[in-house]
């Protein structure tokens, strides 16, 4: 995954989390950032919007940390091609 | 004047599981999920397919068109239900009684069928004018109001608001209104029909509902499935009741409600386990006098393990005799009018001897210690039984039902 894409999550929670990018991490849990499930549901929704991605309902359970978050979506985004029912 | 005793003496369901609470009541008791492909729109765009619709609804068979186009989807099941309870009671309403009863109902949603398709035709689709009748069709009193004025009751009615507690909020406050006599008898319950577009984008948004169906308290549960209706009793003083000789199901003998001023979704157990107590107290009850529980049961992960706990530690070991069973495995949740079926199913629970099973259980949940009933209705010598509601928001509503002998 890219530095770019890693970094346009970190924004994307940070915005979403109203928290200074610098807090974050690759390595940081949700819950050391202090979120919780429904602000976890919250930046989901976010990332869904901000890189044009469906995010499954049981891999959206299973995104706890910053890493999961960006490989998660950096997986929707490659797969993309093959799987254009994941897309918008 | 003292606290008088109160019994249910009429019952009105329309719901996924039948038009009537004899259909009603079949189903819990052979366990027959109502949950099926969702049909009344189109559901394409979203992640789950599922809900337990009112099956073969026709307005027509109870209103006349122009009296229909005059409620929403959701009074319409309202009204339903509060004349079947009203037939069902043989009560007559004097102008005396008229102006002593109440109608309290719960409703989480409002006119969400005609608010959508009203609002569409303004965003989408460049209309400029709305019906003069988009006011009163979506406002969430709108069945109190329709009932009342069907049925000439001129006394409090109101309706109440708490999310997935709400029609257990409003069968609890009609109980103690005609407890403390402030009323002689009350019609209440709730109603709901929350398959709109935007309703059903919204909680795919929030992520708890099940792609495919029900499994309360089952370890491969994959949440809630939405479901609507309306379910109304009729509650009355037992001398009153005695003196006209009316058929009573059960009585009503405790209500207890809680917030749990803690999160906006997240339920609490301690918060829950509040309510619980509360309503033993009003009704002067020992845990271990409770024989069953009609949990709120969603199926979500999170609502399952907390009532579990919550339970749990009310009950402490009294819970290994306790049977719990969620009957929204097969009426779905109808929101707003979730309390107001479970409370129904908990009349009936008692009335027949018969415990309403958890349908769609497969495995069994350690996080879930219950003895939840799985798949077979079951005998039951149960006096007394709980039904509890706990809506996002954290607000808590349970109450307490006796058998009447």
């Amino acid at each position: 995954m890219s530095d770019e894409l890693t970094q346009k999550v970190f924004s994307v929670i940070a915005a979403t989390q109203r928290i200074p990018v610098e807090k974050i991490t690759i390595d940081s849990t949700f819950e050391e950032l202090g979120i919780d499930s429904m602000d976890g549901v919250n930046i989901l929704f976010a990332l869904e919007n901000e890189f044009n991605i469906t995010i499954p309902d049981e891999a959206a359970r299973t995104i706890r940390s910053v890493r999961q978050a960006v490989e998660g979506v950096d997986k929707l985004i490659s797969g993309d091609a093959e799987k254009p029912a994941v897309a918008n | 004047m003292g606290a008088r005793r109160v019994v249910v003496t009429g019952l009105g369901v329309i719901s996924a599981l039948g038009q009537n609470a004899a259909e009603f009541w079949t189903a819990l008791r052979e366990c027959r999920s109502g949950i099926g492909p969702i049909d009344l729109l189109d559901c394409t765009n979203l992640r789950f397919r599922n809900g337990a619709q009112v099956w073969g609804y026709n307005p027509d068979r109870y209103f006349e068109p122009k009296a229909a186009a005059f409620l929403d989807r959701f009074a319409q099941f309202g009204v339903i239900a509060a004349r079947e309870a009203v037939r069902h009671s043989g009560i007559e309403f004097c102008a005396a009684l008229r102006a002593r009863t109440a109608i309290i109902t719960g409703s989480c949603t409002g006119g969400q069928t005609f608010e959508d398709t009203a609002f569409r035709s303004i965003y989408r689709d460049g209309a400029n004018r709305l019906p003069p009748l988009t006011i009163p069709l979506i406002m969430a009193n709108a069945a109190t109001s329709s009932i009342s004025m069907e049925l000439g009751i001129t006394g409090p009615a109101y309706t109440i608001s708490t999310a997935c507690s709400s029609a257990s909020h409003a069968i609890g406050n009609a109980f103690w209104l005609v407890r403390n006599g402030m009323c002689d008898a009350a019609i209440t319950g709730g109603c709901e029909a929350p398959f709109s577009f935007g309703i059903l984008k919204a909680w795919e948004a929030i992520r708890v509902v099940s792609p495919d169906t029900c499994r309360p308290f089952s370890k491969d549960r994959r949440g809630m499935v939405l479901g609507e209706g309306g379910a109304m009793m009729v509650i009355e003083p037992l001398e009153a009741a005695l003196a006209r000789g009316a058929t009573i199901h059960a009585e009503i003998v405790g209500f207890g409600m809680s917030s749990d001023a803690s999160h906006i979704t997240q339920p609490s157990a301690d918060g829950a386990a509040k309510a619980i107590r509360a309503a033993l107290a009003d009704a002067g009850l020992e845990p271990e006098q409770i024989g069953y529980i009609n949990a709120h049961g969603t199926g979500t992960d999170v609502n399952d393990v907390t009532e579990a706990a919550a339970i749990r530690s009310v009950f402490g070991k009294h819970t290994e005799r306790l049977p719990v069973s969620s009957t929204k495995s097969m009426h779905g949740h109808a929101l707003g009018a979730a309390g107001a079926l479970e409370a129904l199913a908990t009349v009936m629970a008692l009335r027949e001897g018969i415990l309403p099973p958890t349908a769609n259980f497969t495995t069994p949940d350690p996080r879930c210690d219950l003895d939840v009933v799985p798949n077979q209705a079951r005998a039951t010598q149960a006096e007394f039984a709980l039904s509890n509601s706990f809506a996002f928001g954290g607000l808590n509503a349970v109450l307490a039902f006796r058998k009447f002998v």
